[in-house]
């Protein structure tokens, strides 16, 4: 039976001296965050805290000296992402790029593509957004039908992307569209670009969230131009691309600590000497948050050994995003006291944050029906 | 994985699938002792993995028994391989020799005591202690006392203990062990244990074994999907039964993790924190597991025909003892509160 392989992971003793030198940066730039805009971790996008990351040479950490980047290890990666999301810091600026869009670029961009772009997003200068799903296609993104077809010099883009987090502050973005028509294949014919936001064609139109926040945006192409240098890969290639894209985007350890701030609160609000039943939750809470961390931790392991751990890499985003749901439901049901916006105490606005952010932990990236088809597939039944 | 483990893993993985038959678990839930099957295992060097070579063990770590244990509980192994490794361990910290044989430990029962008393010019061990686990099966019996603020480990023999016996819910032997001065082997004081020793380090074994029964469960409930045909195809193309099977992964996989990082704690000798994460939390994907794995199986895994109910009575069992989930989590609670919410993350990150 096919299946995956979780083995114990190990961090040098390398990592453990970097730990001790991210928190002593937290500690001195987030001196002034509230418990609140800690819960908003990498919804926060402060491009000034980007650039102050990138100075410590912790953007690109793992890409060639050549490109800006550091050729630290994964291991090594893997603590500064752990320290940042668990203080709470507002990484959005260039969490994407880093994460997903710079490794994308090493692997298929051009050379003059990542003499242009990795070093400036080591740098913290590059904000990017994904330009994957539109109004007809989500789950099956391989349905996506914004075209790009090619004139002198380039591509003339036509259609639109939907829930294109952060388009309206990025730099850049990349998208996903269609070079190629035939209904019979569909994962064929796709192609990913670098796209300027700022670019005559494209319109960004603002999405509000539940909340009331301004993440999401709907970006228009009319005609847009894309110059062929800004093709990222081969015409044809973007299912495979973004199929890698969307592993590296699964594997960190953002799956599960989300929620962090609000467990925090929670042990601020139960004291020293909790009751048996706080103390029975807080403890099952824990018990869940530790296990994830090794889980994570594997998977850094496995990424620096340089393999390929796609399934387990689902395995921990399934297990830790119903994790990070789940806690505004448990706290909730131990204290039961509101949730509101921007008044009252801490834990109510963390757990009002969190309440209404909850829905989003198994969407983003990937829905939780779509994983577990990752999952299911990795056992061997489809 | 390193080579010893490798090799373990083998030996084990081939002993138990060739030797624990479906006749040997169904004669071991009749009360028949598997004699032979433990003399293979014994002969292989499995039930003393933390023992020193020169003693007569494998000389390995807990990180190795954990390969053994976590295999046990996969293949429901009827026999006390897990309780003896405990009581070797015990014996081991208090510097006395392991005797050959399956071993137990008692007291199990939380706010149970057998007491050493030093009686007829001799050490003696008075009381009762029920739910004993293979009581009745195990040569010798390790016993964990507080006497003068310090925990004392003591060997007696088995024969010295008036036997009730019992079973749990997969008819492993649970039995009640009553001592009336029963002459005392052998006994140390030790500081390397706490005084709940027995309990802790049965927490940790049960959370590997039932580790282990989880993955077997996973196959089990995997196997069965892509088999069992229904409406003109595999169950196991329904999203509903992919869905389900995929939390099931996602619960075995954090059981694993979670039980083999409090082995690897008990290596650093400071297994408290991680051995009650990994019971607070495979027991309760013991509990989501097994309903999964069962309504996937339907109405087949409900009968003592189908091998499903070997590990899943198993896994009920064995996440109540040594302390359930909402024990350990309330006792973790508390020692992350006293701690306080600044510390979480950096008490975490060390680990």
């Amino acid at each position: 039976m096919p299946t995956f392989h979780f083995e114990l992971g190990e961090l040098p003793p390398a990592a453990e001296t970097l730990r001790a030198e991210v928190r002593e940066f937290l500690r001195a730039e987030l001196h002034e965050h509230t418990p609140a805009q800690r819960a908003r971790s990498w919804g926060g996008f402060d491009r000034e805290f980007s650039r102050k990351m990138g100075a410590r040479g912790w953007i690109g950490m793992t890409w060639p000296t050549r490109y800006g980047g550091h050729d630290r290890s994964a291991l090594e990666r893997y603590v500064v992402l752990e320290e940042t999301l668990a203080a709470g810091a507002p990484v959005s600026a260039h969490w994407v790029a880093d994460r997903q869009s710079g490794p994308l670029l090493l692997r298929f961009g051009t050379e003059a593509q990542r003499q242009r772009f990795l070093p400036a997003i080591a740098r913290g200068e590059l904000a990017f957004a994904i330009g994957m799903s539109e109004p007809d296609s989500g789950s099956d993104l391989a349905s996506i039908r914004t075209r790009a077809e090619r004139v002198a010099g380039g591509y003339r883009v036509n259609g639109t992307k939907v829930w294109t987090s952060n388009a309206h502050i990025s730099d850049y973005m990349i998208a996903l569209f269609r070079t190629q028509h035939d209904a019979a294949k569909k994962h064929e014919g796709l192609t990913q670009f670098l796209v300027d936001p700022k670019s005559p064609g494209i319109t960004i139109n603002p999405i509000i969230d539940l909340r009331g926040a301004h993440h999401f945006n709907m970006v228009v192409f009319e005609d847009a131009f894309v110059p062929e240098a800004m093709r990222v890969g081969e015409e044809g290639a973007g299912w495979k691309q973004v199929t890698t894209e969307l592993a590296f985007e699964r594997s960190g350890p953002e799956r599960y600590l989300s929620s962090l701030a609000l467990i925090l609160e929670l042990i601020r609000e139960v004291g020293k000497v909790p009751g048996e039943r706080a103390a029975a939750v807080v403890g099952r809470l824990v018990a869940h948050l530790a296990t994830l961390r090794q889980m994570s931790l594997s998977v850094a392991g496995m990424l620096e050994a340089g393999q390929n751990p796609n399934l387990e890499a689902a395995v921990v985003k399934d297990v830790g995003t119903t994790f990070e749901q789940e806690v505004p439901e448990v706290v909730h049901a131990l204290l039961g006291m509101e949730p509101t916006n921007d008044t009252g105490t801490h834990l109510q606005q963390v757990l009002g944050y969190l309440t209404q952010s909850a829905p989003s932990f198994s969407l983003r990236g990937g829905t939780r029906e779509i994983l577990r088809g990752i999952i299911a597939r990795g056992l061997g039944l489809r | 994985m390193n080579e010893l483990r490798a090799i373990l893993s083998d030996v084990v993985t081939r002993l138990f699938t060739e030797r624990v038959t479906r006749e040997l678990s169904e004669a071991a839930e009749k009360g028949e002792w598997p004699g032979a099957l433990w003399q293979a295992i014994e002969e292989n060097g499995l039930t003393l993995p933390l023992v020193p070579e020169t003693k007569g063990g494998a000389g390995g770590t807990w990180g190795d028994a954990y390969v053994v244990v976590s295999a046990a509980g996969r293949h429901a192994v009827p026999l006390p391989l897990a309780e003896t490794i405990v009581a070797s361990w015990l014996l081991l910290a208090a510097g006395l020799e392991v005797p050959l044989g399956p071993l137990t430990v008692a007291p199990v029962q939380r706010d149970e005591r057998l007491k050493l008393v030093r009686r007829d010019g001799g050490l003696r061990l008075d009381g009762t202690a029920a739910r004993v686990p293979w009581g009745r099966a195990a040569k010798h019996v390790v016993v964990v006392d507080e006497t003068d603020g310090r925990a004392t480990v003591a060997l007696v023999a088995a024969g010295g203990a008036r036997v009730t016996p019992d079973t749990n819910l997969a008819r492993e032997p649970r039995d009640t062990l009553a001592f009336a001065g029963a002459p005392v082997l052998a006994a140390a004081p030790t500081a390397g244990l706490p005084h709940d020793a027995v309990r802790l380090y049965g927490a940790l074994v049960r959370a590997a074994q039932m580790a282990g029964g989880l993955e077997a469960i996973l196959a089990l409930a995997t196997r069965y999907a892509t088999e069992r045909r229904q409406f003109g195809r595999p169950i196991g193309q329904f999203q509903a039964i992919q869905q389900g099977l995929a939390v099931l992964a996602g619960h075995a996989a954090a059981a694993g993790m979670a039980a083999a990082n409090a082995f690897r704690a008990a290596d650093r000798r400071d297994p408290w924190f991680e051995t009650a994460v990994a019971k607070a939390r495979v027991g309760e994907a013991a509990g989501i597991g097994a309903s999964i794995a069962h309504q996937v199986h339907g109405a087949i895994g409900f009968t003592y025909e189908h091998q499903l109910q070997f590990v899943t009575r198993r896994l009920w069992s064995w996440r109540a003892e040594f302390g359930g989930e909402s024990e350990w989590a309330t006792l973790l609670g508390r020692s992350v509160a006293e701690r306080g919410a600044e510390t979480l993350w950096s008490f975490l990150a060390a680990r």
